[in-house]
């Protein structure tokens, strides 16, 4: 279908089990960091530094579910945080600030749009599915700001975290955190089930070849058209929680720029084993909030002005920086973790 | 006589002013293994593909078991048991060699809506899909990749793919193609031992092949049904001579 689809992922579930070591490590590192947190001095930035980090792992692990193990490149998954951000937003805004609600009202919507949008997109192929998966999150991106009554351009502040059960422990940093953590691992758990499950194989299967899929008795669109569904309402979660963790939502939530980043992340990580999309938006965040301090004090054999130029263009550095990675490490940093089980 | 399993009434395609089917009518009888030959770009390809629902007709219809598929899908047409084999490989080159076939097995067990249980891991599935792969001598190799396979192997895991979708009736695009000679005749031998409980169309190439397995056979040039009748008759049509076993070394 498009490059990226023919990149070889999605290993069967047999295979895969030897490596299973990182997703471990890795969930444990997340599982650590708040107690590491405790002790850095700036307990607050880091706690908020990773929930944001999980949120988008969760975000970037949808978008592989479809892109990984179905070849589909939607270029506008940016769409479903911005649908969950805005149904907490405007749910809270008329006083409906529960969690229990907010977040099935979410995914509803989400899997709503994916449903209809989704219906209309699996129609094409390869770039024209890129383009219409684009046009209708513009198109929601667009909607968004013209919502006056709900901020507009500006988006909205939110009073504060939503109620979970008509408490107030989301309040929290520390269990705000240990919750996201929670919808990390459940989003993971559930994700692995449905890419082993039947379902899952129709999906590979066609992601490998789609004729042969229908020359067997299966209509590849209905299973497409599902896994679809399944990833905007994961990623629609990752919207509830991103507005959470902000206090805030905005158009921003949704421009095609993030969807890219999703892309990206999902790309960086490399397809098709769900935590490689986690460690790719671990590696994005990261890279994006570091880089500049990266780049100061690498270059310190340059004259102190070169040296906070550098830091302050560092999305120059950025960019470039990404293309290598994709570029030279086939199979994305899971690639370079699997590499030494092969030699 | 028995009603066909099989019957094409006045198929058509055309791609702009080149017409590949012209005016194409066949019946295949239940239990026939049934050859379809002819030369190079006669459109024998095409009226598979037209047959199997690949390929939508411009005009005419086709029936199955009596019921007219013509605008049914492909996925539909194979559920109703017409299942078919591609002149190009066509695999899943990432699954193993059992998944491959037991995908086939799937689509027609249950719902494969289900998002939970490792699929991999069903004995429902794996069993039946075994026993297609045994059918073609391929069940040693089952847990290879398909993509690793060797080209004959390919073919055969082609074959074992078509029968575990549990068909009425195959429709084999040139299974021989590409193979040597002793692969050739492995899969000769499979076809021989399928025929036996299957209805079969075969296209091929190799002349020896067909007119040692075919019961009947139908000679197509230029998208048209010039005759259809048992090999031995074939071979004396003078029709069929000059239009096209003529050229051919296998007189
Ligand atoms: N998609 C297509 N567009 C235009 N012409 C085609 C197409 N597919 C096949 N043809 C033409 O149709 C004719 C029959 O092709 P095919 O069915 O593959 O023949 P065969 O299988 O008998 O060799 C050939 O002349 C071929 O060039
Ligand atoms: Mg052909």
């Amino acid at each position: 279908m498009t490059e990226i689809a023919e990149t070889p992922s999605a290993p069967m579930p047999s295979l895969s089990t030897r490596f299973e070591i990182v997703p471990i490590v890795l969930f444990a590192a997340f599982a650590a960091a708040p107690l590491l947190a405790a002790y850095s001095g700036a307990e607050g930035y880091v706690l908020s530094l990773l929930t944001r980090v999980m949120i988008f792992g969760i975000a970037a692990m949808a978008l592989d579910l479809i892109l990984g193990y179905g070849a589909l490149v939607s270029f506008g998954h940016a769409a479903f945080l911005g649908l969950g951000g805005y149904a907490v937003g405007i749910l809270a805004s008329h006083g409906i600030e529960d969690a229990l609600v907010q977040i099935p009202v979410a995914l509803a919507a989400s899997a709503l749009f994916a449903l209809v949008t989704g219906a209309i997109s699996l129609r094409t192929k390869g770039v024209y599915f890129i383009m219409i998966t684009l046009a209708f999150g513009q198109m929601l991106y667009f909607l968004a700001t013209s919502l006056a009554a709900y901020g507009g351009d500006d988006g909205m502040t939110l009073s504060s975290r939503s109620l979970l059960a008509g408490t107030g422990v989301l309040k929290n940093d520390f269990t705000f955190y240990w919750v996201c953590l929670l919808c990390l691992l459940g989003a993971y758990a559930f994700s692995r089930s449905v890419v082993a499950s039947r379902f899952g194989r129709v999906l590979r299967g066609t992601r490998e070849n789609s004729i042969r899929m229908e020359a067997i008795g299966f209509q590849p669109f209905r299973f497409q058209l599902a896994a679809y569904v399944l990833s905007g309402m994961l990623a629609g979660l990752a919207g509830c929680l991103l507005a959470n963790q902000a206090e805030f939502v905005s158009p921003a939530f949704m421009t095609w720029q993030r969807s890219g980043e999703l892309i990206f992340m999902v790309v960086l990580g490399g397809l098709g084993s769900l935590h490689g999309a986690v460690i790719g938006a671990a590696a994005f965040l990261l890279l994006e909030e570091f880089l500049p301090e990266i780049l100061h004090s690498l270059s310190f054999f340059l004259s102190e002005e070169a040296r906070s130029h550098l830091a302050e263009n560092w999305k120059m550095v950025f960019g470039p920086l990404l293309i290598l990675i994709v570029l030279f490490v086939r199979g994305g940093i899971m690639g370079l973790l699997r590499r030494p089980h092969h030699g | 006589m028995a009603e066909p399993l099989l019957e094409l009434r006045n198929l058509r395609k055309a791609y702009g002013a080149l017409v590949v089917t012209d005016d194409v009518s066949l019946s295949v009888r239940p239990g026939e293994l049934h050859a379809i030959i002819g030369p190079n770009g006669a459109g024998k390809t095409t009226l598979i593909h037209q047959i199997s629902g690949t390929l939508a007709s411009n005009s005419g219809s086709v029936l199955f078991g009596g019921e007219d598929v013509t605008q049914l899908s492909m996925p539909q047409r194979v559920r109703r048991g017409l299942a078919r084999s591609f002149q190009i490989t066509s695999i899943l080159p990432g699954f193993s060699a059992l998944e491959n076939v037991a995908l086939a097995v799937q689509a027609r067990s249950g719902s494969s809506f289900r998002l939970f249980g490792q699929a991999s891991q069903e004995k429902a599935l794996n069993e039946p899909a075994m026993e297609c792969l045994a059918q073609v001598n391929l069940a040693a190799r089952a847990h290879v990749p398909a993509g690793l396979l060797s080209h004959g192997e390919k073919r055969q895991l082609e074959l074992a793919i078509g029968l575990a979708t549990a068909p009425r009736l195959l429709l084999l695009d040139e299974p021989l193609a590409g193979t040597g000679h002793e692969e050739s005749q492995r899969v000769v031998e499979t076809l021989r031992r399928l025929k036996e409980r299957l209805t079969i169309v075969l296209i091929e190439h190799d002349m020896d092949a067909v007119f040692s397995l075919a019961d009947r056979v139908s000679v197509l040039v230029y998208g048209r049904v010039i005759a259809t009748d048992t090999p031995a008759r074939i071979r004396e049509n003078p029709e069929v001579r000059a239009a096209y076993l003529g050229e051919e070394e296998m007189v």
